[in-house]
């Protein structure tokens, strides 16, 4: 090819990437950017930004206490949602993977709960975990529970509720990349396995799971990423309450940026999310040589 | 993978499925787990059209002997819910019409195009994927603001034209695309525009069409950016009306479930139109070749 000519491809390239790369430096690489200069910052918007130099990370990691609480709850609930979520659609990804009666529409109902807006759905449960009136309780009181819980009014109960609905909403999601990984795996290898024994319980534990493990690497990491950004079941259904007790990262930072205009403080829980999430998927790939095999 | 909702089981080995009585066993467990799924739409269902005597009776009832469907009228009263939804259908109708055209772009220069620094740009828009939204929320805020654009439909839909997902999916497909076919056209003096338009758009439909679901889905449920950029109740969107509704009229649980149920049905429907490419999105963008 002629000189010429990858010049010409090379500038028709850029006329492709043109946009893109407009919107990507305008809404994302120069606000991550920002983001980090005003994490350094005290700023409330109306008046000029002071330089505050660590201050911002120093307060949040050492002496917030209510950012402790914070960062509590969220581990809190991920580590409530995360693994039961995944347990749950991995055996309903089994099943699923069965020659069932009704198979497609079971799939899709499954499904259903990830393509409702969050807002919606916490409306749903918060009348359903209605502690006065709620059909949850009115259910928990037919079969014999004598003080149910009252749920999102209390700061013992309000977090598991909201661990429940997460798990009851991304449940398809992961049962999904489940059915894809097991639809993945050749018939062969069960064929082969049978002959050396491997049947009932056995098939699962020494060929399913191994042969499923890059899935299951997958969705560990999306359900972690995800989890840690829970904000709008907290925010329509507690308000973060009773007693922050659901407060978590995301609702935090978007109290101390909106409600508070602490745009510099918000700004460092924002980083400090992040490199939560960083050093999360970072150790997973870490692992990943451990526990994830390919072919 | 391109239909895993509905592709009938070919893993397990024909003889494990013989058991007819574990067979009715596993279909009872799903059953019971989907209605368990099911239940909290029907109780939403139930609820949006009892009469307000009838919300707070104890025991409380599935069925009501005396619908009132007028809730559904009413909703349209008490905020601009008809407003609402028509700003939830230009913002995620626009964004999805953008992004597939903004990322499509991209990912044929990426897929297809020579030039220098390709690899390098590239790696930086995947790496975005790593960056939590919430991060370049407040940045983006003040940018929106000092532009004036709070309350304007500009705000709701430039920041989410373009995605590295999109691009990154998109990318996929136009490498599977064989070269032979676009060295055709070139050859007969079609110019890359050309090219793209003509030859690889329409051969990466179905991951056009999954991308265009996925954002449309994506659109109309996101929250928070709504949230913070619009005050005006009729520059809102639907689920950001759906919220206040709960602050102001917070025991009115049968308004509550109407506008859920009118906040849910249009994506179901969507949904289940498409399905099958929605969930070739998710399962091709997480998995690349596998």
């Amino acid at each position: 090819m002629s000189r010429r000519m990858a010049a010409a491809e090379a500038r028709s390239a850029w006329l492709f990437l043109a946009p893109s790369l407009l919107l990507f430096l305008v809404f994302v690489l120069l606000p991550v950017l920002a983001a980090f200069g005003i994490s350094f910052t005290r700023w409330d918007l109306f008046t000029a930004p002071h330089f505050a130099g660590f201050q911002n990370y120093a307060d949040l990691i050492l002496r917030d206490s209510l950012f402790h609480k914070v960062l509590g709850n969220t581990v809190l609930y991920v580590l409530g949602t995360v693994p039961a979520q995944m347990v749950l659609a991995f055996l309903i990804a089994l099943l699923l993977n069965r020659r069932v009666w009704g198979q497609t529409a079971l799939r899709v109902i499954y499904f259903l709960p990830v393509v409702s807006s969050t807002v919606a759905v916490a409306l749903i449960w918060s009348w359903i975990f209605n502690s006065n009136f709620g059909v949850l309780n009115a259910f928990l009181g037919m079969i014999g529970v004598q003080n149910p819980p009252a749920w999102l009014n209390s700061s013992r109960w309000a977090l598991p509720a909201l661990i429940i609905v997460a798990i009851w909403q991304g449940l398809g999601y992961s049962m999904v990349l489940f059915l894809a990984g097991l639809q993945g795996i050749p018939h062969e290898v069960y064929e082969a396995g049978e002959i050396d024994g491997a049947v009932g319980w056995r098939k699962h534990r020494y060929l399913t799971l191994p042969l499923l493990s890059p899935t299951t690497f997958f969705v560990t990491i999306v359900s972690l990423i995800g989890s840690f950004q829970v904000f709008d079941l907290a925010f329509v259904m507690t308000q973060g309450g009773p007693a922050n007790a659901t407060n978590t990262i995301v609702y935090y930072v978007y109290q101390n940026a909106f409600q508070f205009y602490r745009m510099g403080y918000a700004s460092a829980a924002a980083m400090i999310l992040f490199a939560i999430i960083l050093i999360l998927t970072l150790i997973q790939y870490r692992l990943q040589d451990r526990w994830v095999h390919y072919d | 993978m391109t239909d895993v909702l509905e592709r009938p089981a070919a893993v397990v080995p024909p003889r494990a499925v013989t058991s007819g009585v574990l067979n009715w066993l596993v279909f009872l467990l799903l059953l019971a787990g989907a209605l368990a799924m099911c239940a909290p739409f029907v109780w939403m269902l139930s609820t949006s059209v009892k009469p307000p005597a009838e919300i707070f009776r104890y025991p409380p009832t599935l069925l009501t002997s005396d619908p009132q469907f007028g809730n559904y009228a009413r909703i349209f009263g008490v905020i601009p819910f008809g407003r609402l939804m028509l700003n939830s259908l230009i913002v995620s109708g626009a964004v999805t019409l953008l992004q597939l055209l903004v990322c499509s772009m991209a990912a044929y220069a990426f897929a297809r195009l020579r030039f220098w620094g390709r690899d390098a740009l590239f790696l930086l828009y995947l790496s975005a994927l790593m960056i939590p939204s919430q991060v370049t929320l407040i940045p983006n805020f003040i940018l929106i603001r000092d532009l004036g654009w709070i309350d304007s439909y500009a705000a709701l839909i430039l920041p989410f034209a373009f995605s590295s997902f999109g691009t990154f999916l998109l990318r996929q497909a136009f490498l599977t695309v064989p070269r032979e076919l676009e060295e055709a056209a070139r050859i007969d003096g079609a110019t890359y525009a050309q090219v793209f338009w003509r030859v690889m758009l329409p051969l990466v439909r179905p991951a056009l069409g999954a991308l265009g679901i996925f954002t449309f889905i994506a659109q109309w449920n996101n929250f928070l950016w709504p949230l913070i950029t619009t005050t005006r109740p009729e520059m809102a969107t639907l689920t950001v009306g759906l919220s206040t509704l709960r602050g102001q009229y917070n025991t009115d649980w049968a308004l509550l479930m109407t506008g859920s149920v009118l906040a849910i049905l249009p994506i179901f429907a969507v949904f289940i139109a498409g399905n099958r490419a929605f969930i070739r999105g998710i399962t091709s963008g997480g998995f690349g070749g596998r």
